[in-house]
């Protein structure tokens, strides 16, 4: 049980990234997946976190102690993580911003962000290109 | 060999990703008019002739691969960037179709896009072409997320461009990108549950630690990692069922844009299955521990079946392509998962096949898109007539995509049959067979549509298409008619690149 507890970061960011990935599959507003996918991203992060724990571990600063070498003043929590997670913020941040960008222009084209009626509009289209065909 | 300045080469393999980067972040300032695609065309010429000069230095070197530190960081803790007989091939296909389709959209980006936005479309391009290098070359696990997402990102924002001509393009691209980003996390995840047991990004230090684990079989983190990796990278190569997102995205697309991604994203995709499964996880373990043989195979199987058969129903010759782009993938994946020198030569002697083949073809498809302003069938009837040269490319490229003999994709179903053949695996074979004759099936629809109908409309008017469209169309098909002829250079590196990434090497 404790080891259960004791990992207890991990359940929620698994908690976050499958709320995240039922909004993106179940709601049909387009801007609420889009917050859905970013829910989805954000646990992703807290799992690299959470990774780079080491116990009683501290910030990775390293300075000149008494005899003029340079040490850790402890152990530290592995700071590759951290900066990958950066860089994946940025990315989320950017695949958002395209999102909205396109998410404006649907409701320009469109008239809703509702993914329903969009797809209905999209098969009334098909249904005039076939009789067209015909 | 060219006589080019020590410091160019020996910093080639930087080069390959920093000059179009640098130059697609430039072309946003190149204003309107023909400059934007005059530096586009500059730049991807420029790449393109560094990854023959590369191909050729490894060639000349005899070393397996060329490794490149970032920065001169020790690759364990910076980035590496690793050149082997398989990648250079890859990067050779990208930056060439990269090259060729610049210089074919001109006339089709100007009918298609807006004038004042040129400049950011053709920055976008060259990015996209950027990213799908870095993936190529890098040899650092989480550089390739990286680089994957930059290519994602430009690719989704080429489809949404086709917005002025059909509004479908931006529910496409949203789609793609909604899919694409949980393919690319999962990827991540992946990424991330192997730096947590071999504590390295270097995807050659991951294998060696990797293979070091005593319970690499049964490791719960190791089975996970594999799990969300192979799901990934099957959402990012389109792999049945996870192709949902690529028929409308290729049908909405630009013409040019459908050309890009019909011939490379996929493609790329591909190699990072190869990468991931081969290099890192190793054959041993993704071939023989996990039930790989049974769930790739036979999901590529599903996939060269039934978006045939999907693709047969299509009455816009655009979207039958991207179905049968799907298929395609099938043939690929199948060949490498049999993990054998003939199915993985053969996986990897289609990707060249094929991208030149679809490249050609939707080329073909945006000068008729061009000059009739539509690819419905009924803009295709009679067309053999009014267009011969664009029809004829189009119908050249459809006997390959069957497979005929003297064309590029006989080779590669050659192989994939021996392959399959050597592995006992004689299903595969007749799935082969199957899809083949699909494919006779949706190709001779085009080709009857092109040749045995009556033109009418805008079709009855017609001219051929423009020179510098047909100029890059016929280069591309004439490639893979003259690849299906002599084999020696596709094949050779195809079987080389095959045995070693059989030997494990990563």
């Amino acid at each position: 049980m404790t080891e259960l507890l004791g990992i207890y970061n991990y359940w929620i960011y698994i908690i976050l990234m499958m709320i995240g990935f039922y909004g993106v599959i179940a709601k049909a507003n387009l801007i609420k997946q889009a917050i859905a996918l970013g829910l989805f991203q954000t646990g992703i992060f807290l799992f690299y976190i959470s990774m780079a724990v080491v116990d009683d571990g501290t910030a990775p600063i390293w300075t000149t102690v008494g005899d003029g070498a340079v040490k850790a003043l402890g152990p530290y929590d592995n700071p590759l993580p951290h900066v990958l997670i950066l860089t994946a913020i940025v990315v989320s941040v950017s695949v958002l911003a395209v999102a909205l960008a396109i998410i404006i222009n649907i409701k320009w084209s469109y008239g809703t962000i509702e993914y329903d009626e969009i797809a209905a509009i999209e098969r009334a289209t098909e249904r005039e290109e076939g009789d067209a065909d015909a | 060999m060219l006589d080019i300045p020590l410091d160019i080469q020996a910093n080639l393999p930087v080069l390959i990703v920093l000059t179009p980067l640098l130059g697609g972040v430039i072309a946003t300032f190149t204003g309107r008019g023909v400059l934007p695609w005059l530096w586009s065309t500059l730049v991807t010429g420029v790449t393109f002739a560094l990854t023959i000069q590369m191909m050729m230095t490894l060639l000349a070197s005899g070393e397996p691969f060329i490794s490149y530190e970032l920065g001169n960081w020790p690759k364990w803790w910076g980035i590496e960037y690793r050149v082997d007989l398989l990648n250079a091939f890859i990067l050779l296909v990208v930056a060439g179709i990269g090259f060729i389709t610049t210089v074919y959209a001109r006339l089709s980006v100007q009918d298609e896009i807006p004038d004042d936005r040129h400049n950011v479309f053709y920055a976008v391009w060259i990015l996209a072409i950027t990213g799908l290098l870095g993936i190529t070359i890098t040899g650092d696990a989480f550089n390739v997320y990286v680089l994957l997402e930059i290519s994602s990102l430009t690719v989704y924002a080429l489809i949404a461009m086709g917005k002025d001509r059909d509004r479908r393009a931006l529910t496409a691209s949203l789609r793609y990108l909604i899919l694409g980003s949980v393919g690319a996390s999962f990827i991540l995840l992946g990424i991330g549950y192997l730096m947590m047991v071999t504590g390295t990004l270097n995807m050659e230090d991951m294998h060696n630690q990797l293979l070091r684990m005593p319970d690499l079989d049964t490791n719960r983190t190791i089975l996970v990692a594999f799990a969300l990796l192979v799901v990934g990278l099957s959402l990012k190569m389109a792999l049945y069922p996870l192709h949902m997102w690529l028929p409308k995205a290729y049908t909405y697309a630009p013409s040019a844009v459908s050309a890009l991604l019909a011939a490379t994203a996929t493609k790329v995709g591909v190699y990072m299955a190869f990468r991931f499964l081969f290099g890192i996880f190793g054959v041993g373990f993704s071939f023989y521990a996990m039930p790989s043989h049974f769930v790739l195979l036979g999901m590529a199987s599903l996939g060269i079946i039934f978006s045939s058969l999907t693709a047969i129903r299509q009455t816009n010759a655009k979207s039958l392509l991207a179905y049968s782009s799907v298929g395609q993938i099938g043939y690929i994946v199948a060949g490498f998962s049999l993990a054998n020198p003939n199915g993985v030569a053969g996986s990897i002697v289609h990707i060249f096949n094929h991208a030149v083949t679809k490249g050609g073809m939707f080329m073909a498809l945006g000068a008729i898109a061009y000059r009739v302003g539509g690819t419905d069938m009924k803009h295709l009837r009679g067309l053999g007539k009014r267009m011969p040269l664009t029809a004829g490319a189009l119908a050249l490229g459809g006997l390959g995509l069957i497979g005929f003999p003297l064309t590029a994709g006989f080779i590669s179903k050659w192989y994939l049959v021996s392959g399959a053949l050597d592995a006992g695996m004689w299903q595969l074979a007749v799935v082969v067979l199957i899809g083949s004759l699909f494919a006779l099936v949706y190709v001779w629809k085009i080709i009857e549509a092109l040749f045995f109908g009556e033109p009418t409309g805008r079709t009855a008017e017609a001219t051929e298409a423009p020179l510098s469209m047909l100029i890059p169309i016929w280069v591309l098909i004439g490639l893979s008619i003259y690849f299906g002829v002599d084999t020696s250079f596709t094949a050779d590196v195809a079987t080389r690149a095959a045995s070693s990434l059989l030997g494990g090497l990563p």
